[in-house]
């Protein structure tokens, strides 16, 4: 402990760690004692709740290392710091969203006296460019931010050689050895591809690579219920493509089904089409180069076939398990699901190493919830706190493709217990700017809002958000809820 | 029962007289009375005729308006027999408009859709950094975006009339006007006087637009009243004004791509919290609305081409450019009532606008109809409660800065990020009650979609929302809202509020 006393400084733990990496990885490893590691704190992925943690930790005065790594997707994509909601997910989804949204903004504007030259037409080129560009400067922005709160970040690939200690690959197969005293596994997850079908590995896409193509995705297939697909299906149908949706069974499983069969209709009424109760069986490349598809339609039994130029495979998600060589460190991980076994507290099978966000077990696959989760567990580790994550009573928007602004009213369903007081339990909206709705509401419901104080809360007119404190009819009266105006 | 009776009324003789409603008194105050001269007058009442013997109408409504039009349709639901009088008097410049008062005509409706239009503007512009190929410049025509407006417009009016007619609720376009105790003279557009009696009524009236009361207001100036169906566009337009209705035009106007001034006397939205207020005029300023301070106009004429600043003259070919947006006043003054919104009279109740000392809003006066027809009809005790208002500034809810920690911090809606429009303008605020476990007693928005953000947190600060509740809630993502459950910095630590994306 006295030698590593004075050979503290930046030189002096570098001298240490090639010392160590000279043994070799694997044998002769030195085991360091607590104190002695290199870090109080290692974070494996640099997304939402990974940074989100390693930050907090380093604000409480912690050695605190990051490393993040990008596995490219089959199709070659990868890209920089941030984890999904940066580089493949919320950001770049919602920018295509928006710019679809701006598509049906262009042809109201000439019934409000805009004199615009109809159709318009869109490139990809310059939208993708727009939304990679943006997306790399959020990345640029945590680096920027990493290093201002002195936490180091590594580009390697890592995996565990022991419960303490990470070995950390580059692109280039240099490798360095990690160890930390606590390790949070944040790596999160990649989209699944349905192996089993021929073709799908080679000719599909998914939405690792849809938001970093450079030229236009053309006629698309897009396979999945997942809000991922339908909401890729609804700005590529925004945007002027040809879209089509292939769904096994039932759409946006785990959401209340009418509100899902509400977002299909309309999605369906803007020109997405949709293949329900049809799975494909083959993915063959034409001469061409288009994309040849058959499918079975599991009611009729007949098979079908269609040729498109991009087939987007959104089938759900699998952990970033499987690299990490968990067993090395005695991490448990759930048999059905491959995803980290945690408690309330974040904690692993083994207690200094934590998993936050999607790569976790049983935990809302979104980022609000990746990065609270990673700031409480800094909190607890390093700050005194006991205050657990709370789990229940997140809300998710699912965007399903443009929806158009007007004055008058949304589909709003507010679900409360029978008995007074009547307790608000869930509120669906569907309509324009839903996020912005619902999550004032959200805060309602964590205060104990009951129907009435909703009903006593004068609305903001006129807006659409408006009609959640005019809610009236109740489903079991069977009156007809349609709004006729003002 | 002498006993009895002094419990029940405060008189100590029999018989106690109460006439039309009112007591007069036992048997010694009655005699009195009479000797003076009051009880006949009492009798007499003004000295119309007597009362009706029966009424026409349970009740007759005075104005088509949200409050108006509310009641109607609930005081119908308990069988009652209802009329409603509406009548638009023509502004100066001749406008006139159809059933359902000022927001449907001339408020909410039409601005926000003008406003929309402003925004449709702005879309176009950030849609070519989408991808769309839409030309740098496009040019507006005011025509049809007015025709299109108007014609919604109509088509509420007739769902109104419609509506009205659904629920057996008699409805004549006619000026209402009282002649007597229980009794209204209706005269419509030709003249026709017909006179209804009704054992009750409600005055819903709402007010109109205030003129400067300067040599060339009335023949030259227009007013919120004839914005929305002007049939030629207002050019280049100074707007009197700093009230909401000033601002909110001015800013549509600019949006459609107007040049457009707006002369203040003293401050921007006068009860309004000013650090917003204030952020608001930079906003509005930054795009391209001229401001002019501390002037008022002292005149306006009609000039062939020139501009002069001491004097205002305004250049036009055509008759408006002029926009007086200064507060509003009621046809008759105001009308104060009890809390439950009857009046001096008995028999006669006012809501909305035409009240004194209340919110001017659709959705109170909305809320005010309903539930006074509930309580005259239905056997109901509700009374209107409001919940805090965004509008409201901390100053008003007694709350001085010792006690309250303002949580504050910009933001960029994502939206906003690619066409790299407006960092770090918006705005979100919440003023935090020191004493009471930091409950959320003030909330405010600077943003897009301000009022979508605001319905539910309005509803959240009627549940007692405190900061640490805040805190707690994990935030929808990616939208502008969420900003509100990541709060940390006050105003009080002077820390840096910027922010630098996702």
């Amino acid at each position: 402990v006295a030698m590593a006393a004075a050979l503290r400084g930046p030189g002096a733990r570098f001298r240490w760690r090639l010392a160590a990496a000279g043994r070799g990885p694997r044998g002769g490893v030195r085991t360091a004692g607590p104190g002695q590691r290199d870090y109080d704190l290692l974070v494996i992925g640099g997304g939402s709740g990974g940074l989100a943690c390693a930050k907090e930790a380093a604000q409480l005065g912690r050695r605190v290392a990051v490393v993040d790594y990008v596995e490219p997707s089959p199709r070659g994509t990868r890209w920089g710091l941030g984890g999904t909601c940066v580089n493949v997910g919320c950001i770049p989804k919602k920018l295509m969203h928006q710019a679809a949204l701006l598509g049906g903004m262009i042809r109201d504007a000439r019934h409000y006296g805009w004199e615009v030259a109809q159709p318009v037409q869109h490139s990809w080129r310059k939208m993708a460019e727009a939304v990679q560009n943006h997306v790399k400067s959020l990345n640029w922005g945590h680096r920027v931010q990493l290093q201002d709160r002195k936490v180091k970040y590594f580009n390697v690939k890592a995996s565990f050689v022991n419960e303490h200690t990470v070995c950390g690959v580059t692109k280039d197969g240099k490798e360095t050895l990690l160890s930390a005293d606590n390790i949070v596994i944040a790596t999160g997850g990649r989209p699944r591809y349905p192996t089993h079908i021929e073709g799908a590995l080679e000719y599909g896409i998914t939405s690792d690579d849809i938001f970093w193509l450079k030229e236009s995705p053309g006629k698309t297939l897009v396979v999945g219920a997942s809000y991922v697909a339908l909401e890729c299906a609804g700005f590529l149908t925004g945007i002027g493509l040809d879209t089509t949706v292939m769904i096994r069974s039932i759409p946006l499983r785990g959401f209340d089904q009418q509100m899902s069969s509400l977002v299909t209709e309309h999605m369906a009424s803007h020109g997405t089409r949709f293949l329900r109760g049809c799975t494909p069986s083959q993915v063959r490349r034409l001469p061409a180069g288009r994309l040849q598809v058959t499918w079975e339609d599991r009611t009729s039994g007949k098979e079908d076939t269609d040729t498109f130029d991009t087939v987007l495979w959104a089938v759900g998600r699998v952990p970033e398990t499987r690299s990490l060589n968990l067993e090395k460190s005695g991490v448990k991980t759930s048999p059905d699901s491959q995803k980290i076994l945690v408690d309330s507290r974040d904690a692993t099978s083994v207690p200094h190493i934590y998993a936050i966000g999607d790569v976790a077990e049983g935990r809302p696959e979104l980022t609000p919830t990746a990065i609270m989760a990673g700031r409480l567990l800094a909190q607890r580790l390093f700050g005194q706190s006991a205050a657990l994550m709370d789990y229940d009573n997140v809300s998710a928007p699912a965007g399903a493709g443009p929806a158009r602004e007007r004055v008058s009213c949304p589909r709003v369903r507010m679900v409360c217990l029978r008995e007074p007081p009547q307790l608000v339990l869930g509120l669906h909206f569907l309509g324009p700017n839903a996020g912005e709705v619902t999550q004032g509401f959200a805060l309602g419901i964590r205060c104990g809002a009951s129907y009435a104080q909703v009903m006593r809360t004068v609305g903001i007119h006129p807006t659409c958000s408006e009609e959640v404190v005019r809610l009236r009819i109740s489903k079991r009266s069977g009156l007809d809820p349609t709004v006729t105006g003002c | 029962m002498e006993a009895a009776l002094s419990e029940l009324t405060p008189e100590a003789d029999v018989p106690v007289v109460f006439v039309k409603q009112r007591k007069i008194g036992g048997h010694g105050s009655i005699l009195k009375a009479y000797q003076e001269g009051r009880l006949q007058k009492l009798l007499k009442m003004n000295d119309s005729e007597d009362l009706p013997e029966s009424y026409d109408y349970d009740l007759v409504i005075i104005g088509g308006g949200s409050g108006g039009l509310a009641a109607a349709k609930e005081a119908a639901k308990y069988d009652k027999k209802v009329m409603v009088l509406d009548f638009v008097t023509p502004t100066p410049l001749g406008t006139r408009w159809g059933l359902g008062g000022t927001c449907v005509n001339v408020g909410c409706i039409p601005k926000k859709l003008m406003h929309q239009a402003a925004l449709l503007g702005q879309a176009l512009r950030d849609s070519r950094n989408y991808g769309w190929e839409v030309e740098e410049t496009v040019k507006h025509d005011w025509e049809k975006m007015t025709e299109a407006v108007q014609n919604h417009i109509g088509s509420l009016n007739w769902g109104y009339r419609v509506a009205l007619r659904e629920k057996k609720v008699v409805y004549e376009n006619a000026y209402g006007q009282f002649i007597g105790p229980h009794r209204i003279k209706a005269t419509n557009n030709k003249g026709k006087e017909k006179i209804y009696s009704a054992e009750r009524f409600l005055i819903a009236t709402g007010e109109r637009p205030r003129y400067l009361g300067i040599p060339g207001d009335k023949e030259y100036c227009i007013s919120s009243d004839d914005l929305f169906s002007l049939p030629y566009c207002p050019g280049k337009t100074l707007v009197v004004g700093a009230s909401y209705v000033a601002l909110e035009c001015a800013g549509f106007l600019a949006g459609i791509g107007l040049d457009v001034t707006v002369m203040v006397r003293s401050i921007l939205l006068r009860g309004f919290d000013q650090d917003m207020a204030n952020k608001i005029g930079e906003h509005m300023e930054e795009h391209g609305v001229k401001f002019i301070r501390q002037f008022v106009p002292i005149k306006v004429s009609r000039v062939a081409c020139r501009f002069v600043d001491s004097i205002l003259m305004l250049k036009g070919k055509k008759r408006v450019v002029l926009m007086v947006a200064a507060s509003f006043s009621a046809l008759t003054g105001k009308i104060p009532v009890t809390d439950e919104e009857q009046t001096n009279v008995p028999y006669i109740y006012a809501i909305g606008d035409v009240l004194e000392d209340k919110l001017e809003l659709t959705p109170v006066a909305i809320q005010a109809g309903r539930l006074l027809a509930q309580r005259l009809y239905a056997g109901s005790t509700v009374k209107v409660r409001l919940t805090s208002f965004v509008s409201l500034p901390s100053g008003i809810m007694g709350l001085s800065c010792l006690l309250a920690n303002v949580y504050h911090s910009y933001f960029w809606p994502l939206e906003w990020t690619v066409p790299s429009r407006d960092n770090n303008k918006c705005y979100a605020k919440v003023v935090c009650n020191i004493k009471d476990n930091e409950r959320v007693v003030g909330f405010h928005v600077l943003g897009p979609n301000a009022g979508e953000v605001t319905q539910g947190f309005a509803a959240a600060l009627k549940c007692g929302l405190t900061k640490k509740q805040l805190d707690n809630t994990i935030g929808i993502h990616p939208v502008c809202a969420e900003v509100f459950t990541t709060l940390s910095v006050t105003k009080r630590s002077g820390g840096s509020i910027l922010q630098t994306g996702c």
